[in-house]
């Protein structure tokens, strides 16, 4: 018999919650926004001083797991131990590094009882910007000119070809706008030193930004989306506050570009308005935003669908969300006893934690 | 008018606060501007929108302004609205 989707046991990944947070600690509010939510959450971190660690309410039981360099089987044997400890039914991984790790596990997984809802790891390599000009072709989306560097004596020439000032960007992090060759070269090693090759060049382009988050059911069919517009960014670009809005033509491209990928699990677009009113690509995570529990307040849950499709539950139908519901990031500090921190870094994990009194 | 769906679709609070919920943008109008804008989505025309500012405001002359000035003021909101895309640029409001 399948287990009271209400009941379930999730484990969550993306802890970290400074100023440029991962989304892990908002997938759990999102969880736990839903009254009907009963079940128990397990965080899976790679840090002892993840913020989402010490979060009282939010988290049952916090393990470190591995970190995505040290390879499949390193986090294949450290989710066999936690599931020995802590039965999971479904994990959810919210940061890019992690999800080919998570996803060559998924028959692992689907051997464990455990679900997950993921891109397929050709989905995955789809959405690298690499091939963003295929993926722009292939959903009539428009993306932004995109060059791969063969090395940074192809900048000398590139402003043949796109002008001053473009963007340096990894495959998958690490962007910076270069207006000189100066500048375009630095940017050029210092995408390498952080992120590898491959180093792209990127046309430059202007306009509103608006992100949709989304779920793809895997067939074809969107589960559900939420576009919003940053209406406060930090000093690193990050959203610090913004409004769900329910422009058409959001949602449209989103459902194009879930119909041409068949995407499934969640997912993020970014794309800009320009001034004459057209829309162009610029991005696509293969996992929730750090925003996403604004989808819970504008009534459309898109990490409770996640999760409900992953455990195999059905879906209720999401219907458009409610423009106008705000987001305003807050920074605070948590209380935690050392004992707490001790067990965590010289056990690896934190059990049955209690909320803050 | 045309673009009359898009204008509805504004949310206007009575404190004259408009939220755009196609852009996310946001707006303060004055009174007369509030009153423009209700009547633009009731889908006044021209005529209609001057006489309800002239029926609504008290002008400093104590007698009103020529109906001419107040159409004016109309078409001058109107270009406002297109120039923040709350209409689109080809929307027209009817004499």
């Amino acid at each position: 018999m399948r287990k009271d989707p209400e009941q379930l046991t999730v484990a969550v990944t993306g802890l970290n919650a400074t100023d440029n947070p991962a989304p892990g600690v908002a997938v759990i509010r999102a969880l736990r926004h839903d009254p009907r939510w009963r079940g128990r959450i397990v965080g899976l971190t790679y840090d002892a001083l993840d913020s989402g660690a010490y979060a009282g309410g939010l988290v049952d039981d916090v393990f470190l797991i591995p970190y995505p360099s040290q390879g499949a089987e390193a986090l294949e044997a450290r989710l066999r131990y936690i599931h020995e400890r802590v039965p999971l039914d479904v994990v959810m991984p919210t940061l890019d590094s992690e999800l080919p790790g998570f996803i060559a596990l998924e028959p692992v997984l689907s051997e464990l009882g455990i679900g997950a809802f993921m891109p397929t790891a050709e989905q995955l390599e789809l959405r690298s910007k690499v091939h963003l000009p295929e993926l722009g072709a292939m959903t009539d989306l428009r993306v932004p000119a995109t060059l791969v560097l063969s090395g940074p004596e192809a900048l000398a020439r590139i402003h043949q070809e796109m002008p001053y000032p473009f963007w340096i960007k990894g495959a998958f992090y690490g962007a910076a706008r270069a207006a000189n060759l100066h500048e375009a070269v630095r940017a050029y090693h210092d995408v390498v030193a952080r992120w590898g090759l491959p180093v792209l060049a990127q046309a430059d382009a202007t306009g509103v930004e608006y992100d949709v988050a989304g779920v793809g059911d895997g067939r074809g069919g969107l589960v559900g989306a939420v576009p919003m517009r940053k209406t406060l960014l930090t000093d690193k670009g990050k959203g610090w506050a913004g409004v769900a809005v329910r422009d058409p033509a959001l949602l449209e491209m989103t459902a194009r570009f879930v119909a041409a990928t068949r995407w499934r699990g969640p997912f993020e677009l970014e794309l800009i308005k320009d001034g004459d009113g057209g829309w162009q690509l610029l991005e696509i995570n293969p996992r929730f935003p750090a925003w996403i529990y604004l989808s819970a307040g504008a009534g459309v849950n898109l990490p409770r669908a996640a999760m409900r499709l992953a455990a195999g539950a059905p879906v209720e139908p999401l219907g458009p969300p409610r423009a106008g519901t705000l987001f305003v990031r807050i920074a605070l500090d948590q209380i935690a006893d050392i004992s707490d921190y001790e067990q965590l870094i010289s056990r690896g994990e934190l059990r049955n934690i209690e909320e803050e009194a | 008018m045309s673009g009359s769906a898009r204008i509805k679709d504004l949310a206007v609070s009575d404190n004259g606060f408009v939220f755009d919920p196609w852009t996310g943008s946001s707006f303060s109008l004055n009174d007369s501007g509030l009153c423009l804008l209700r009547g633009l989505q009731e889908g006044l025309g021209r005529a209609a929108l001057a006489a309800r500012l002239r029926e609504r405001f008290e002008f400093r002359d104590g007698a009103g302004a020529p109906p001419a000035d107040l159409e004016r003021d109309v078409d001058e909101f109107v270009t406002l609205l297109r120039r923040n895309e709350l209409l689109p640029t080809d929307a027209e409001v009817a004499p």
